[in-house]
């Protein structure tokens, strides 16, 4: 009962950090039509810019600052790489969002090294939130939990209630007529885009010192995102808020109990004293299954549903 | 007020607009009249910005052939489509709402007014945009348009496909427009209601003027109305 909670609950974690990133690539997404594929890198960007600032002024100001850093270097990746790049079409756009991931990983390891930097979880954090039933829970995954709702609740205020949102909603369909209304439209795209990095700065802030702070870090989170947007259907904040949290706690839930998938093969009639390639089969948990548990979804997704939970156009 | 000179636009290789020269003087009402594809949306849309101008347009004495929609809008020009585009997720008074070009800003027309004017709007104001009538939409458009305070507004079409009652409500919000001292540059197909309230007509036939003068003048020649107008 307490693992099945505590599993729950670090699922849900995952999940927000998850979608944190998801929403932004999703905006960026449904505004522009660009695939940003160094989206993650940004994440991860937050992440070293919190441990270099938090050694200087500590954990808080860090988190402040770095996703602001992170924003700021978003928009100008906009203005500077991508809108010139955007006449030649999306799939140069494309190749350059790749580029960059590439180019941010090197950056970042000609600055901290390719070994992981000890970006730490702030001491008065690093305490027991409450312990139920022998386990412990940290305070600082429980501040991390407020943290991501708090961002979340922030986010969809902004987008339904705020008049700049509602001019990022209205220029997502119709940028001619916004513009005609007298909005600078570049403007607003390339604020979005900053804005959507600096929400996966944030993400890599809080989950940095978590996850571990290293050049893979992207590599290794960036895929899971996409997988993220494509099953919530891209272009949908409520999709991307669903498939996130249900990867987090799938994810959590399949490496607590580790399940032995033995028992749906002698369903088929498999022996459990097989030898060869059946041998691997028959060892194989649920723990192990975990990290291609998303891309089976996905796969089951784009075969069911190509346009996802809640999306409106087919990918 | 707008001073439109040698203006010329492509679509492609295409050569839609092959020179057209138009002018509306402060506090005028004018009208762009014409066959279907002529080029008359192509014209606006190209003093919006929205097509690439090869030419003079100035308006209020400046240049702004070139300068990108947001920045003509904001020097007071006004452009209601063709197309009836209201942000179909965002309410009737969010969609107002965005007109304004800055928050809170105030002018000629606020929300209330609009609400007065068109009683039938204040009923369905937070009611999401896409599930309006086409009559409904066609007035949010422009009021749209009127809350960013322009000073002059080109409209495209207004009563096109509208009911004989609504078209009346069309005329009447022009005439306001005019009384509260808008220019408007008005494309129009049918003539009933241009030749009523413009105080001068263009007539264009593929990308250029073919007729300039008051609306008597256009009642007068057969021959125009002939050759460019009449189906
Ligand atoms: N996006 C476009 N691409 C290519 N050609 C276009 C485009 N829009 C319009 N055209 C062409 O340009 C010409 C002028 O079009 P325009 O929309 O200005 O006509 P119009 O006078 O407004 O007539 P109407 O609105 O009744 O169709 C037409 O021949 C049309 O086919
Ligand atoms: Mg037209």
């Amino acid at each position: 009962m307490e693992v099945l909670v505590f599993s729950i609950f670090n699922g849900l974690l995952y999940g927000m950090l998850l979608f944190m990133l998801a929403s932004g690539l999703t905006l960026i997404f449904s505004l522009m039509g660009v695939l940003n594929f160094a989206h993650a890198s940004f994440f991860m960007l937050g992440a070293y810019f919190a441990y270099q600032i938090s050694g200087f002024i500590g954990f808080w100001p860090g988190l402040v600052f770095a996703p602001l850093i992170v924003g700021v270097i978003g928009a100008a990746v906009e203005r500077y790489g991508l809108r010139p790049v955007h006449k030649f079409g999306h799939v140069a756009e494309l190749l350059f969002t790749f580029g960059l991931a590439f180019v941010i990983e090197e950056v970042v390891q000609m600055i901290w090294g390719k070994v992981p930097v000890p970006y730490d979880i702030p001491e008065t954090m690093n305490v027991a939130a409450f312990t139920w039933r022998g386990l412990d829970y940290s305070a600082y995954r429980l501040f991390m939990l407020g943290a991501s709702v708090a961002i979340f609740l922030a986010l969809f205020v902004f987008i339904a209630k705020t008049r700049t949102g509602l001019i990022i909603q209205a220029a997502l369909t119709h940028p001619n007529i916004v513009s005609s209304l007298g909005h600078d439209v570049g403007k607003i795209f390339m604020w979005t885009f900053g804005f959507g990095c600096a929400l996966a700065g944030v993400a890599g802030v809080i989950g940095g010192n978590v996850l571990g702070t290293e050049p893979s870090m992207a590599i290794t989170l960036g895929p899971i995102v996409f997988v993220v947007i494509v099953i919530g259907g891209l272009g949908s904040l409520w999709g991307a808020l669903i498939a996130a949290l249900f990867i987090g706690i799938m994810d959590n839930l399949s490496i607590s109990y580790d399940l032995s998938l033995y028992p749906v093969l002698a369903l088929f009639g498999v022996e459990r004293e097989v030898e060869g390639i059946m041998q691997d089969l028959v060892n194989l948990t649920t723990a192990g299954l975990a990290p291609v548990l998303p891309y089976l979804f996905l796969v089951l997704m784009l075969i069911l549903r190509p346009r996802g939970l809640f999306g409106t156009r087919d990918v | 007020m707008l001073k439109v000179t040698d203006l010329h636009a492509y679509y492609g290789k295409s050569h839609i607009l092959q020179g057209v020269n138009l002018t509306v003087h402060g506090g005028e009402i004018v009208s762009l009249l014409g066959r279907n594809g002529v080029g008359r949306s192509t014209t606006i849309k190209a003093i919006m910005g929205e097509v690439e101008p090869h030419g003079s347009i100035k308006f209020k004495d400046q240049e702004i052939a070139g300068m990108p929609s947001h920045e003509i809008a904001r020097l007071g020009l006004g452009y209601v489509s063709e197309n009836r585009d209201i942000f179909p997720t965002l309410t009737l008074r969010q969609n107002l709402l965005l007109g304004q070009k800055i928050a809170r800003q105030t002018g000629r027309w606020s929300i209330d007014d609009m609400f007065d004017l068109f009683p039938a709007l204040r009923e369905r104001a937070d009611t999401q945009g896409g599930v309006l009538s086409g009559g409904e939409q066609q007035m949010l458009t422009m009021c749209r348009t009127l809350i960013g305070d322009p000073d002059l507004i080109m409209i495209d079409e207004p009563t096109e496909g509208l009911a004989p009652q609504l078209v009346e409500t069309v005329a009447g919000l022009l005439s306001e427009m005019a009384r509260r001292g808008l220019s408007i540059l008005l494309v129009e197909q049918k003539l009933t209601i241009a030749l009523k309230i413009s105080a001068r007509v263009y007539v264009m036939g593929r990308g250029v003027v073919v007729f300039e003068g008051t609306p008597d003048e256009l009642r007068d020649n057969e021959q125009v109305r002939k050759e460019w107008l009449e189906v």
